[in-house]
């Protein structure tokens, strides 16, 4: 990383105020529809020193409270001001392992940014383009720190899943000197990271990168390792000799509609679509051995981050026609904010107040078209939003070969079910103390998508951190004879 | 990575591997699969365990040629690795003591009766089989297949062995002769199981079925596996693959199965001609 770079004056407030956001360069729509590179080129060292200056350096920052993490961002921010980038994104790494990928995905229109004290006004500072630029640049000059561990305590931790909150989880805790194994199930590290946000979103190299950094600090991966099949919790504590476990297993069950035509062949759970193209990476077809088939044109049905990803998944593999189904308007999307402008720009048809009633399909069992209904908002339900409520008689049909279920995702049972003493809500989200992250059974701990149900990168993360705090402790308690392994009845 | 450590053509287009997996072979039950992947570049494919061996960490497998991959791996040979093989999963057989069991097996589908019927045969049943195939040397696993059960019958399309006919056929004989068994497991190519299930369901015969459906995951992550059994929506991954034969809808199931037919096709003919070039430059070379 460039040493030497000559930082930017502190300009007077009045003067910052009237510098406006700086655009971060982008492939242009035409253009990035038909590859899978990365859509956002990130800022170049003048412009994020240029964005940089604009920031007010608040006595008592908001966009700090704003952080699920709460790192200093006045402090990194006017870092990269003077041109001090290494320092900068040191400053993050105290609390925030992976700046790469959260200045990538973090909605920080509903963080940091959303309380920035320039976003009334005027428009918030970049926070994530300019966390997203440092981690970069350290990453690329190959000159990442590798942080200090702690002498071996002679504790193994078991980490199930390798997701946010598996990965931070395990970081911390080979820090604290403990010995950490990671079991992934799928064949490759990442967890939502890997199979589900697409490569022109988050490059599968900086995931892989942050992994190799975790290798390099002594923990083990076993891919490949699915806990409740290739071994339970109860064999990890007392076959493989773990004194702690930490599920970090996600929401990996896919949702479906419920809707009559949901069996017809071209029906498929956002799940299926995204591990197709991004994990197996079905878009090199028949380079790589998964298919995927289309068609000309398909819907997908919701409009959160998931459903973005899928649609413009579906854009970038030639669909000629790819529409979104939303049962609610544009301002209850859950998406992040700068996917759905990017969607948009990408020629996707978006149909709010729109609920699909029924799928058609032919005599092979291949879909051919689907029955929506047009929705009006009525009344705010219980959680504020005004509740669609069909409109009679506003039904169409639209021809369509494919359709993509993006409606959520619940916990998979494959490891509670597994786990007998184990707490779940009716959810089946595992129940924790807040402040320890530990489960119903001692010993073992939780964290992210499982204990949250479907939420977002950053949380999953902050809960792996404090997962950890939370097994240190434990294990000093092992350790001096306070507690003991949890054991299951015969 | 998981070593091949033994491999043997048992009839033409099929493999038995033993592999190296030691979790996997102590945990193993009848009835289970793994998810296996060839190499960085594969596509995941379910396999039914044949056979483990806890004590020497290994897992048997049947492949039967049928589509790029499993020829691939027809190429892998002893001493090669496979790059994932991940399991046991799916929910194991339940055996039990029910009197008579007939095993009615087809194709590749006899690998996974093997370990049904022994387990069925140690727990005191009486166990007839049934395997049939399209001509003698498809009708694979014959001796082991003999070796666990009471009696054994074979049948064949053309009738090069055993007689001539269908599994069903054979099975509607036995009912005939011996009475009504106590439960029937099939497993086969989906037609078979559908005609075997609609056979049984006429005299109300306990029928169990193993699902064979497209699958990525294996984990109940994808619902890609998705089968209508009993008017409901079930994952065969961790739902079965075994199931109710009388309530699975088959002909949803076969044309599920068909969904990547033609993408299924591409990939086999360009492996074909990759193959029969390096064949060709391997004999030029030698
Ligand atoms: C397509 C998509 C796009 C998204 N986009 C965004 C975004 O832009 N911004 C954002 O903040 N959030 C986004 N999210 C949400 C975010 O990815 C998740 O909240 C986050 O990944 C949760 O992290 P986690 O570690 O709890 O679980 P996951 O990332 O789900 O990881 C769980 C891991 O555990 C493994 N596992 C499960 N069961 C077992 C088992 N029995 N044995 C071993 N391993 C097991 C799984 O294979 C998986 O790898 C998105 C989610 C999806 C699906
Ligand atoms: S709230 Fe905005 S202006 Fe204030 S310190 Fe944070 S980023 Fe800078
Ligand atoms: S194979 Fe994915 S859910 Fe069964």
């Amino acid at each position: 990383m460039p040493e030497e770079t000559v930082g930017l004056p502190e300009l007077p407030k009045k003067e910052r105020m009237k510098i406006p956001r700086h655009p971060m360069p982008e492939q242009k729509p035409e253009e990035r529809v038909r590859n899978f590179s990365e859509v956002a080129l990130g800022y170049t060292a003048e412009l994020a020193m240029m964005e940089a200056q604009r920031c007010l350096q608040c006595e008592k920052p908001l966009c700090v409270q704003g952080c699920p993490v709460e790192i200093d961002i006045p402090a990194f921010v006017d870092l990269i001001r003077q041109g001090k980038f290494k320092e900068a994104v040191a400053k993050i790494k105290e609390t925030n392992t992976l700046p790469a990928i959260c200045g990538r995905v973090c909605p920080q229109e509903d963080q940091c940014e959303m309380v920035c004290v320039l976003t009334k006004k005027y428009t918030p500072v970049a926070i994530g383009r300019l966390e997203r630029f440092v981690a970069d640049l350290e990453r690329e000059a190959g000159e990442i720190e590798m942080p200090h561990c702690a002498p071996p305590t002679g504790h193994k931790v078991a980490v199930i899943g390798s997701g946010p909150a598996g990965l931070t989880c395990a970081a911390d805790l080979a820090r604290l000197g403990h010995q950490v194994t990671i079991f992934e199930a799928l064949h490759k590290t990442g967890g939502v990271l890997v199979y589900g946000i697409p490569e022109f979103r988050l490059p599968k190299a900086i995931v892989d990168y942050e992994v190799e950094n975790l290798k390099r600090m002594g923990v083990e991966i076993r891919t490949g390792f699915v806990v409740g099949k290739t071994a339970t919790v109860e064999e990890l504590f007392w076959e493989y000799g773990y004194d702690a476990v930490f599920f970090g297993t996600g929401a990996g069950l896919p949702a479906f509609l419920g809707i009559p035509g949901e069996q017809f062949i071209g029906v498929l759970s956002a799940n299926e679509f995204l591990t197709r193209v991004n994990l197996m990476r079905a878009y090199d077809f028949p380079n790589y051995d998964t298919p995927v088939r289309l068609g000309r044109r398909v819907a997908v049905v919701g409009a959160g981050n998931v459903a973005m990803d899928c649609l413009r998944c579906a854009k970038r593999l030639g669909a000629q026609e790819v529409i979104c189904i939303y049962r609610r308007t544009r301002a209850e999307s859950p998406a992040r904010k700068e996917e759905l402008e990017r969607a948009e720009e990408e020629f996707i048809d978006f149909r709010w107040l729109s609920a699909p009633l029924e799928i058609y399909g032919n005599e092979e069992g291949f879909v051919t078209g689907m029955r929506i209904q047009r929705m009006e908002l009525g009344e705010p339900d219980a959680s504020g939003r005004r509740r669609p409520v069909p409109i009679p008689g506003s039904e169409y049909d639209i021809e369509v070969d494919t359709v993509i279920v993006a409606i959520g995702q619940s916990p998979n049972p494959l490891a509670t079910r597994a786990t007998p003493g184990l707490e779940l809500n009716r959810h089946g989200c595992i129940v924790v103390d807040q402040q320890t992250m530990m489960s119903s059974i001692p010993g073992v701990f939780a964290g992210g998508d499982i204990v949250t149900g479907a939420a977002t990168v950053i949380l999953a993360m902050g809960a792996g951190k404090t997962a950890a705090r939370g097994i240190h402790e434990w294990l000093g308690k092992l350790e001096r004879g306070e507690v003991s392994k949890p054991t299951w009845p015969r | 990575m998981f070593p091949i450590i033994a491999k043997e053509a048992i009839a033409p287009g099929f493999w038995r591997f033993v592999v190296g997996a030691p979790e996997i072979a102590r945990k193993h039950r009848p009835g289970q699969f793994v998810m296996v992947l060839l190499h960085e570049r594969g596509e995941r494919i379910p396999l039914t365990i044949a056979h483990s061996d806890p004590v020497a960490g290994t897992i048997t497998l049947v492949v039967q040629e049928v589509g790029k991959t499993t020829m691939e791996m027809g190429t892998f040979p002893v001493g090669s690795e496979l790059q994932a093989v991940v399991g046991p999963l799916g929910t194991p057989t339940h055996i039990e003591r029910v009197g008579t069991v007939v095993c009615v097996g087809g194709g590749a589908g006899i690998a996974p009766l093997l370990p049904i019927a022994a387990d069925m045969k140690a727990a005191g049943n009486r166990v007839y089989s049934i395997l049939g195939g399209r001509t003698k040397e498809l009708v694979i696993l014959r001796e082991e297949m003999a070796a666990v059960s009471d009696e054994i019958f074979f049948t064949t399309d053309d009738g090069s062995f055993g007689r001539k006919g269908l599994v069903t056929h054979a099975l509607a004989d036995l009912i005939a002769e011996r009475g009504k068994p106590d439960l029937v497991v099939a497993i086969g190519p989906a037609i078979m199981m559908k005609v075997v299930s609609d056979l049984t369901r006429k005299d109300a015969i306990p029928t169990l079925v193993s699902l064979n459906s497209i699958m990525i995951d294996g984990t109940g992550m994808c619902g890609c596996c998705r089968v209508d059994v009993g008017g409901q929506t079930k994952f065969v991954c961790v739902d079965g693959p075994e199931f109710d034969g009388h309530k699975v809808d088959f002909d949803l199931l076969i044309k599920r199965l068909r969904a990547f037919l033609p993408q299924e096709q591409e990939a086999r003919q360009r492996f074909l001609a990759q193959h029969r070039c390096r064949a060709l430059e391997g004999a030029s070379h030698a």
